[in-house]
């Protein structure tokens, strides 16, 4: 019998013996040691890679608090508005559960997308990790999915108008497109109906689906190790006794304390913005999202959330009818596509070194022009439209995806530094 | 600015000059043109508690007859220093408990029929802003074209008459050349001339300007207040889980530079 060649659990006082008599039955030692405790992590992990365990917090705040709001929430077209004001006013700390998941939606995609930005720097997505970057990138569609579907939820104006542009989207899609929306909303035009079934998905089935993205994306991780700043794999150059990386740590204790200290900045930052500026200027709450959802008027000015800005842009930015298929069709494509070309990262990438640290000027100089054209189409998209924003957008919208279709020539040829053999400081 | 960004860790040096970038950029993405009716600042503090009582006394007498708010509980006026006694006596005329909402005895679509939609007022602060309610309180003139007689320079063709103007009494309003100190015409961006349009009364009211001023003020801190009952209460409580978090980041940074001796 394998359990009873285990030997007994030590150094945990008087928990030894309770311990033991798990580990005997569960991998609970192995486990621990796998992935704390003697999972060794490169030493010079910087600023950049504290957010995927602040991404992991905000998930967890986010079920947390999201359980507490369900107690009180009613997916009734004529309750629902009604139940989050009496969630804010009535139920005890109420508003601070309400305020903290409001913010928490915002404080995810801000993590998400500080965590891909660092995968961006450090060529985080190359061979080993290909894998590990697709089920990132399928964790990254289904929390745009769980806010799309959670967004609806409060049953506000623009839950309900952004919820109508977004449905209409799939209704453009060439013949099946008119019977997929309706088939989406489960009724003619957004009603309790489609309130009914987002309110199933965002609570229920993209959350299971989440949370299983993570533990493969983990499981990805530890199986391949983290990449560092440098670029470089630290398990190539391993003490020859102990088989440890020369320039790894074991995650517990090091990467642990260092990640409470990164937590403890985090929450002071959300704690501000739940406390103090809970609307943030109408960005991580819109001012008309406190108008019940009307059906019978369309407000002037349908903004999506500012995580979904930049996407809404390209979208937009579409405006000439290509080989007889309507803009709005080309629109639906070049949002899909500006999204799912992040996917493609690990095979379009062609330079011999992983880390900015080590490429030449002209992926530092990409990259510097991708982000500003993603942040310039996310201020488009909060903005109504004019020629000038339009040209702008459809400026943007090329630099965006030249960035992805010629990076394969344009990392082959750039100028890179050698990598070092060991990982830097 | 280089310079300031070459003492910095490469990290945020990066971060930095993105922004930087995006900053320099912005101008480029085309000026907001919309012109909206500009909006004065509203002169209001939630944490005033006299106010906000005159303002919940104007709200029930003169606004709670056709809009409701029914997401508002008269007895939480008890936060504004008011017992169920003052609540009950004072300022509820049309419910019979005290832990009712704030309805009307009118149905929505009796509203909507007679005078058009009139909106709940529970979060109309939150939606609207107090800014634009302060304008608009203090918005309405005299307009012989309108279905009631009153129109709003803030919500032009408005369907609501000025239910203050007992107050404030009845005013038109008058198109004027707008001129400088030394009395010559300013032009407007497009080099035609810039009209002001001025408040004219014709019928004082029973208030005086500066007294009906802080007749609005109050109804709308009150309003304001309404939308978000908790929220003197939150930055309260938000000042200690600050102090609490700071002492937490700095005990953190002490136990995370303890352990990272050994490491360097």
């Amino acid at each position: 019998m394998a359990a009873t060649e285990k030997l007994p659990v030590t150094g945990a006082g008087p928990f030894n013996a309770v311990l033991t008599w798990i580990d005997q039955r569960f991998p609970l030692v192995s486990t621990w040691k796998e992935h704390l405790a003697e999972y060794y992590a490169p030493r010079n992990f910087n600023f950049w890679y504290y957010f995927g365990s602040l991404a992991l917090l905000v998930l967890v705040i986010q079920i947390v608090t999201g359980i507490f709001l369900t107690m009180n929430y009613k997916p009734d077209a004529s309750l629902a508005f009604a139940s989050v004001e009496f969630i804010m006013r009535e139920v005890p700390w109420g508003w601070l559960v309400r305020y903290m998941h409001s913010t928490g939606a915002s404080a995810f995609f801000i993590c998400v997308y500080l965590h891909m930005f660092r995968g961006l720097l450090y060529g985080s997505y190359r061979k080993p990790r290909e894998l590990l970057w697709i089920f990132g990138m399928f964790i990254f569609l289904c929390l745009m999915a769980e806010a799309f579907f959670g967004y609806l939820l409060p049953w506000g104006q623009m839950s309900y108008w952004g919820a109508q542009v977004i449905v209409n989207l799939f209704a453009a899609i060439p013949f099946i497109g008119p019977d997929l929306a309706i088939w989406i909303r489960g009724d003619y035009v957004i009603s309790d109906a489609t309130l009914n079934r987002f309110f199933a998905f965002h609570v229920i089935a993209i959350p299971l689906v989440l949370l299983g993205l993570v533990a493969v994306h983990l499981l990805a991780l530890h199986e391949v190790g983290s990449n560092n700043p440098d670029g470089i794999e630290i398990k190539k150059n391993k003490d020859p006794k102990t088989g440890i990386p020369l320039d790894g740590i074991p995650f517990h204790p090091y990467y642990t304390v260092k990640d409470i200290f990164g937590v403890s900045v985090f929450l002071l930052v959300f704690a501000v913005i739940v406390f103090f500026a809970p609307e943030v200027g109408g960005y991580f709450l819109e001012y008309n999202n406190f108008i019940p959802a009307d059906p019978l008027k369309t407000p002037q000015h349908i903004a999506p959330v500012w995580y979904f800005t930049p996407y809404y842009s390209i979208l937009r930015a579409n405006t000439v009818n290509f080989f007889w298929v309507d803009a709005k069709v080309w629109g639906v494509i070049a949002m899909g596509v500006s999204v799912m070309i992040f996917f493609l990262l690990p095979w379009l990438d062609r330079s011999p070194a992983k880390s900015i640290r080590y490429r030449g000027p002209i992926y530092k100089a990409a990259l510097a022009v991708f982000v500003v054209c993603f942040l310039i189409l996310g201020y488009l998209g909060t903005e109504t439209v004019t020629e000038g924003r339009t040209l702008m957008a459809q400026v943007c919208t090329v630099v965006y995806f030249l960035f992805f279709i010629l990076m394969p020539w344009y990392t082959a040829i750039d100028k890179c530094k050698p990598e070092p053999e060991r990982v830097t400081k | 600015m280089m310079k300031q960004l070459q003492g910095m860790p490469a990290p945020l040096r990066l971060l930095a000059s993105l922004a930087a970038a995006a900053v320099l950029a912005a101008p480029l993405a085309v000026r907001a043109s919309e012109s909206e009716a500009r909006l004065e600042s509203a002169p209001i503090d939630v944490r005033d508690v006299a106010s906000l009582q005159s303002g919940a006394r104007t709200f029930v007498n003169y606004c709670l007859n056709c809009h409701s708010a029914s997401l508002m509980r008269y007895n939480r006026l008890r936060d504004l220093d008011l017992t169920d006694r003052q609540i009950v006596d004072n300022l509820m005329f049309s419910a019979t408990k005290v832990g009712e909402m704030m309805n009307i005895a009118m149905t929505r679509k009796d509203a909507a029929a007679w005078f058009g939609p009139a909106p709940d007022l529970s979060v109309i602060a939150r939606s609207r802003g107090a800014d634009w309610l302060w304008s608009y309180m203090r918005g309405f003139y005299r307009d012989p074209k309108s279905p009631t007689g009153w129109n709003n320079t803030v919500f032009p063709g408005v369907g609501m008459p000025n239910v203050l103007w007992q107050m404030q009494g009845q005013r038109v309003l008058k198109e004027e050349v707008e001129k400088d100190a030394s009395g010559r015409e300013v032009k407007d961006e497009h080099g035609g001339v810039a009209k002001a349009t001025k408040f004219e009364t014709v019928v004082p009211g029973t208030l005086a300007p500066p007294e009906f001023d802080a007749q609005v003020r109050d109804l709308v801190n009150f309003m304001t207040w309404m939308a978000d009952p908790h929220q003197v209460l939150r930055k309260q409580v938000g000042v200690w889980v600050l102090f609490f978090l700071a002492v937490l980041v700095a005990l953190s940074y002490a136990l995370y530079k303890e352990y990272w001796k050994d490491v360097h």
